[in-house]
């Protein structure tokens, strides 16, 4: 039973996890030596222009970043409201939080032009700024979430687990109304200046991160070889789709408004039905792979009884999580500004045409650093301390009975 | 009572008012062209910080802007040490668009740069503060305490700004550039605070086109001042309400 699997050092298995930490520290290097390698040379070695401005480090970066607001539900659920069987996740919910988020933000100050000046950007506040008040965001829930798993973790502060567990979801929505709210508040942008950005990121953090949390799960579950209890996945998968869906319906909304708007119709002409990779990644990855096929597989007759159809619809979840980053961030720049509405444009700045971006291998070494990141605190914390799901079969029972 | 006459005072009083009226004189026109030239010229010694009585505005004429001429283009790379390269992650502060109506056909070219708005979108976004518009309109960055994010080249809508994607050699002096930080036109800053006009202005005037016109917006008397007065003039992008500070007439 999970009471009495060992996870301290003493339980063996010290090979496997050091080959772990080998593989996250490999990767870890190749990250370094690309922020190096650009530190020294310029972005001119990256695909990344003066039209294509953010690229695939910022796709890695700010999934890592709304998957860490969404992957603290699991915990939010628990201790907000009172569900044991997430309560029982509330610390790994919040570890991986963390770990995520610290991730997120390697890789978005990695890939600073002048990332130097990281001191400068927490003492320089320009508080009309949303990206301001994202670090202010992006520190707190440092403060908090590590404040709400020392109340979890230590049986003298357990009382204030739920007051904390509180503050940390609440400022958890604000932190990612904040992250989607960047792309929101680009007035000047087809592809932005909606306020159906902040909501829609919400709903995007829910999916993304209890789909992070369900593969992190199941690989913890494999590796102590415990048997996933046939009630809590199929809650938990459930769960999982109804927020898939509402990611999708959020999608479905956004793009109709801006069907609706003449002034909207060549950008959506552009995204949904243009001859390009956005296209293929909204369609082919955000929709198909990272919507449809999850929700089949998860209302599947067998997923319940199936870990592996979870597990891998999880995945999935992720990877279309990913392409809907792409497509968001460089899709919403690739297509051209709009100075002259009514004419045709052409400049030797590239005005009217859709701007092209081939990430370097640099780039990748630089986002997949953000995973690193994440992997290894995660793997080094639940060696050392006790993130394993600890279920009461008799509460969920009751639960599962009530709900 | 009677006074008695008293002719030698009356000549001192004189002398003395003479005496004064000279001094006057002399004092005010010892001070007199200081205080007209300031008022004309509104120039400021380098300790005295910019004004808001000031705003630095430019007005296009785009039916005056020739077809196929980059003297302006040229002009502000010789100026602010930019290599004049126009690849995709190469600097341009200022770039000529050619434009065509797609209903009437209509042709126009016009340089483009940033607007030195109002209300810069790219100000608001700037985490840092590092992009801040200084009293007299003209929009810049603290290359100090830019951290290159970019967050204010996705917010601009004119595309008006770049980042530095290496490193540079054979800086001018006047205007430092870095690596790893965000440049767009400063109007020449360097320059105006000389009285000078911006260079992309001297050079349209040299080659005789005189499509741009460059001063202060809030100066009735000035000649972009009169200019807008008297003609219809576009801010591109108008619908953003950001009030630009260069604006464009014939289109």
């Amino acid at each position: 039973m999970a009471n009495n699997v060992c996870l301290g050092r003493e339980c063996g298995k010290n090979t496997r996890f050091w080959m772990l930490l080998a593989l996250g520290g490999l990767v870890m290097l190749g990250t370094l030596s690309a922020f190096f390698y650009l530190e020294h040379h310029g972005h001119i070695m990256t695909g990344m222009n003066n039209q294509i401005v953010w690229g695939l480090p910022h796709v890695f970066a700010v999934f890592l970043i709304v998957a860490a607001s969404g992957v603290l539900n699991v915990a939010s659920i628990g201790s907000v409201f009172g569900k044991k069987l997430y309560k029982a996740r509330a610390p790994l919910s919040g570890l991986l939080a963390l770990a995520m988020l610290a991730g997120g933000l390697a890789v978005l100050v990695l890939d600073l032009g002048r990332p130097d000046r990281l001191i400068v950007a927490m003492t320089h506040y320009n508080f009309k700024s949303i990206f301001a008040w994202n670090m202010i965001f992006y520190n707190g829930f440092f403060a908090i979430v590590g404040l709400y798993l020392i109340t979890l973790m230590d049986h003298k502060l357990k009382p204030w687990s739920k007051p904390v567990g509180l503050l940390a979801f609440l400022w958890r929505l604000a932190l990612t109304t904040a992250t989607g709210s960047i792309f929101g508040f680009l007035v000047a942008r087809a592809g932005y200046n909606s306020a159906l950005y902040a909501p829609m990121f919400i709903i995007y953090s829910f999916a993304y991160g209890l789909a992070a949390f369900l593969v992190v799960q199941s690989v913890m579950y494999k590796w102590n070889n415990i048997a996933m209890d046939e009630r809590i996945l199929s809650r938990m998968k459930n769960l999982l789709a109804v927020f898939v869906a509402a990611g999708l319906y959020f999608t479905v909304v956004l793009h109709l408004t801006n069907m609706y708007f003449a002034k909207q119709w060549e950008f959506e002409r552009f995204l949904l039905a243009g001859d390009n990779i956005y296209t293929t990644l909204f369609w082919l990855g955000q929709v198909f792979i990272g919507g449809i096929v999850p929700l089949l597989m998860l209302f599947s007759p067998n997923a319940a009884k199936n870990p592996a159809i979870v597990f891998l619809a999880a995945l999935l979840v992720l990877v279309g999580g990913h392409a809907q980053m792409y497509v968001t961030i460089v899709g919403g720049q690739a297509f051209p500004l709009d100075l002259f509405p009514g004419y045709a444009q052409t400049s030797s700045f590239f005005d009217g045409e859709v701007h092209s971006y081939s990430p370097s291998i640099w780039e990748l070494m630089l986002g997949l650093g953000g995973i690193a990141t994440a992997f290894l605190i995660t793997t080094v914390a639940v060696r050392v301390l006790k993130f394993l799901p600890q279920d009461d079969f008799k509460e969920i029972e009751l639960e599962t009975k009530e709900g | 009572m009677n006074e008695p006459k008293r002719p030698e005072s009356n000549l001192e009083n004189g002398d003395r008012r003479s005496f004064l009226a000279a001094s006057a004189a002399v004092a005010g026109s010892a001070v007199a062209p200081g205080v007209l030239l300031y008022g004309i010229a509104q120039a400021k010694p380098a300790e005295e910080a910019v004004t808001d009585k000031v705003r630095w505005g430019m007005l296009v004429d785009t039916t005056k802007c020739a077809t196929g001429c980059t003297d302006c283009v040229t002009a502000c790379n010789t100026e602010n040490g930019l290599s004049g390269k126009t690849g995709p992650q190469d600097s341009q502060w200022i770039r000529k668009v050619d434009i065509k109506n797609l209903q009437t056909g209509a042709q126009h070219t016009l340089p483009m740069m940033c607007q030195h708005c109002e209300h810069p979108p790219c100000v608001d976004v700037c985490p840092t503060g590092a992009s801040f518009k200084r009293a007299d309109g003209i929009v810049l960055v603290d290359r100090h305490i830019c951290i290159g994010c970019r967050y204010c080249m996705m917010a601009c809508p004119y595309k008006a700004r770049s980042f530095v994607h290496e490193p540079l050699t054979e800086q001018n002096p006047e205007v430092p550039r870095g690596k790893g930080c965000v440049e767009s036109c400063t109007f020449c800053v360097q320059r105006v605070d000389r009285d000078q006009s911006p260079a992309c202005v001297e050079a349209c005037d040299k080659a005789g086109h005189k499509a741009m016109v460059f001063g202060d917006l809030n100066n009735p008397e000035s000649d972009v001042a009169k200019a807008v007065k008297a003609y219809a003039t576009t801010e591109v992008r108008g619908d953003l309400r950001l009030n630009t500070g260069v604006r464009y007439q014939g289109i």
